[in-house]
């Protein structure tokens, strides 16, 4: 279980690194954290003919807040950093909870947030994530830089709006407003697998604290990309999210999706699952929400 | 590719205090530059696709899989493997101590990569929670104790180390 022969390159310009993944004639693959991508190679599956790594370019390691209150992940910056950023300085309470659940520390603190994007298993916590949250990725390629809302970048199991040359040079997560609630429940086999099924949700509410003004649910790991459940999300717009309410939108997310058998679980486990957690993760994020100010 | 010299890679990276400089091939896993470049063969190989921990070593204070990561990766960094705790015939280190006294092992095999967890642990979070340590430890397996001696040997060690560190 050793990886094939490649070469390897680690410039420290992204206008270098951008010539030679633009290369038509090679195998090309970028290396950020090597956490999925390395695993692939050992097992013969990636055999690349040259990897390109990211870690040298300086300008791929920014983890900064935009003066709009935006927050900007690089392409290199880990998850772990990430965490321990949250962790120290607040905001977007529901992405730290969400990257906890991603594998181990020893994860962590290698694989990167953009490359957890840009592999899209469609059982990770991170796209979904983004899908939910409104993140705009920036991708990087010969002509260029291009925006990419998440909820277009994310085409099909492992596959993205990545073109062949292109990278994804960050992801911009928007400000995250004090009041806002948010729940964050995944079900998985063991402690760090990857989730069987997962739900993220967030809550606005109005002025008066009274009802929900803006609702978000996305799930995971019920198709090929993460699933914003936009019937549930009107539905529940302008409500009190209270037992009644809750209860009415299961039957919509039952509707909604259609996830598939496979050796982990049948089809009507994972649909029964995402009602459960669709419902959990509203529940949480109405009760950790106050009024808008 | 075999018409084409193979590619040799220069690194620089410093294994438990000690300066090693060599030309590695790109595909050499750091697991493999240790064990038999650095010539360490206590950290272990179990799995080389990430799931058991085995190999977990301390890459510039961090725990990681040296079989995830490439030794041309590695360039540059401050590496940390099981024979770093101790020096020959010198007393063990807490950590080390804690999984003795406290039977953490049976046949070994995983034995290295829950000591360089555990170091990890403990050094960014002294006094971890049940959560934080439960976290750490389920990512390196073990087939032998049924865990529950792992997870009173870093207990100790936590109690260790924060005695040693009010002296
Ligand atoms: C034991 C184990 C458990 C895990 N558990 C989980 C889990 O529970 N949840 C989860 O979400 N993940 C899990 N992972 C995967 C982990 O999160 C990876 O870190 C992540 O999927 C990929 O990030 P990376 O930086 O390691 O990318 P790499 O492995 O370096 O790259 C992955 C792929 O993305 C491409 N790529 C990387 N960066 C970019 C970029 N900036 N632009 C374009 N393409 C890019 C690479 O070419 C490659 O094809 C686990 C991994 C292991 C080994
Ligand atoms: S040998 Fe590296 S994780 Fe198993
Ligand atoms: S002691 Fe044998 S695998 Fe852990």
């Amino acid at each position: 279980m050793k990886p094939a022969s490649f070469e390897y390159r680690a410039p420290e310009q992204l206008d270098e690194l951008l010539e030679l993944l633009a290369d038509d004639f090679t195998d090309v693959r970028v290396i950020a954290g090597g956490q999925s991508l390395v695993p692939m190679m050992n097992f013969r599956l990636s055999t690349p003919e040259l990897l390109l790594d990211l870690r040298r370019v300086d300008e791929l390691g920014a983890l900064e807040h935009r003066p709009d209150g935006a927050l900007s992940v690089g392409a290199t910056v880990t998850q772990a950093r990430l965490l321990r950023q949250l962790e120290q300085q607040g905001g977007w309470p529901v992405l730290a909870e969400g990257i906890r659940h991603i594998g181990h520390p020893q994860i962590r603190s290698r694989g990167t947030v953009c490359g957890s994007l840009a592999h899209h298993d469609p059982t990770a916590e991170l796209p979904a994530l983004a899908v939910a949250l409104d993140a705009r990725m920036t991708v990087a390629g010969p002509q260029g830089r291009r925006t990419v809302a998440a909820a277009d970048f994310f085409t099909t199991y492992y596959e993205t709006v990545l073109e062949p040359g292109e990278l994804l040079a960050e992801v911009v997560f928007p400000a995250w407003p004090a009041a806002r609630g948010w729940g964050f429940r995944e079900l998985a086999r063991r402690r760090g697998d990857f989730a069987l099924v997962g739900a993220v949700a967030t809550v606005d509410r109005d002025a008066a604290g009274a009802t929900a003004e803006a609702v978000a649910l996305v799930l995971f790991g019920v198709g090929e990309r993460p699933v914003r459940l936009g019937g549930v999300e009107q539905a529940l717009a302008g409500k009190p999210l209270d037992a009644a309410a809750l209860a009415s939108v299961e039957p919509l997310v039952a509707e909604a999706i259609d996830p598939v058998d496979d050796l982990h679980a049948s089809a009507d486990y994972r649909r029964e699952i995402a009602v459960q957690l669709s419902v959990g993760a509203l529940a949480d994020a109405w009760e950790r929400s106050s009024a808008r100010v | 590719m075999s018409e084409h010299a193979v590619q040799q890679v220069p690194i620089r990276v410093t294994v438990n205090g000690r300066e090693l400089a060599a030309e590695v091939e790109p595909r050499l896993l750091l697991s493999d530059f240790i064990r038999h470049h650095a010539g360490l063969t206590g950290t272990h190989v179990g799995c080389e696709h990430g799931v058991c921990g085995a190999c977990t070593v301390l890459v510039d204070g961090a725990p990681q899989r040296s079989c995830l990561v490439f030794a041309a990766q590695a360039d540059g960094a401050e590496i940390r493997t099981v024979e770093g705790l101790a020096e020959p015939g010198a007393p063990l280190h807490p950590v080390q101590q804690a999984f003795h006294e406290e039977h953490g092992m049976q046949c070994g095999f995983c034995t290295s990569g829950f000591l360089m967890t555990t170091v990890a642990l403990l050094e960014e979070t002294p006094h971890p929670s049940d959560e934080q340590l439960v976290d750490a430890l389920s990512g390196n397996l073990c087939r032998c104790t049924g865990y529950r001696n792992i997870v009173a040997a870093a207990r100790s060690a936590e109690r260790k180390l924060a005695e040693a560190g009010d002296e």
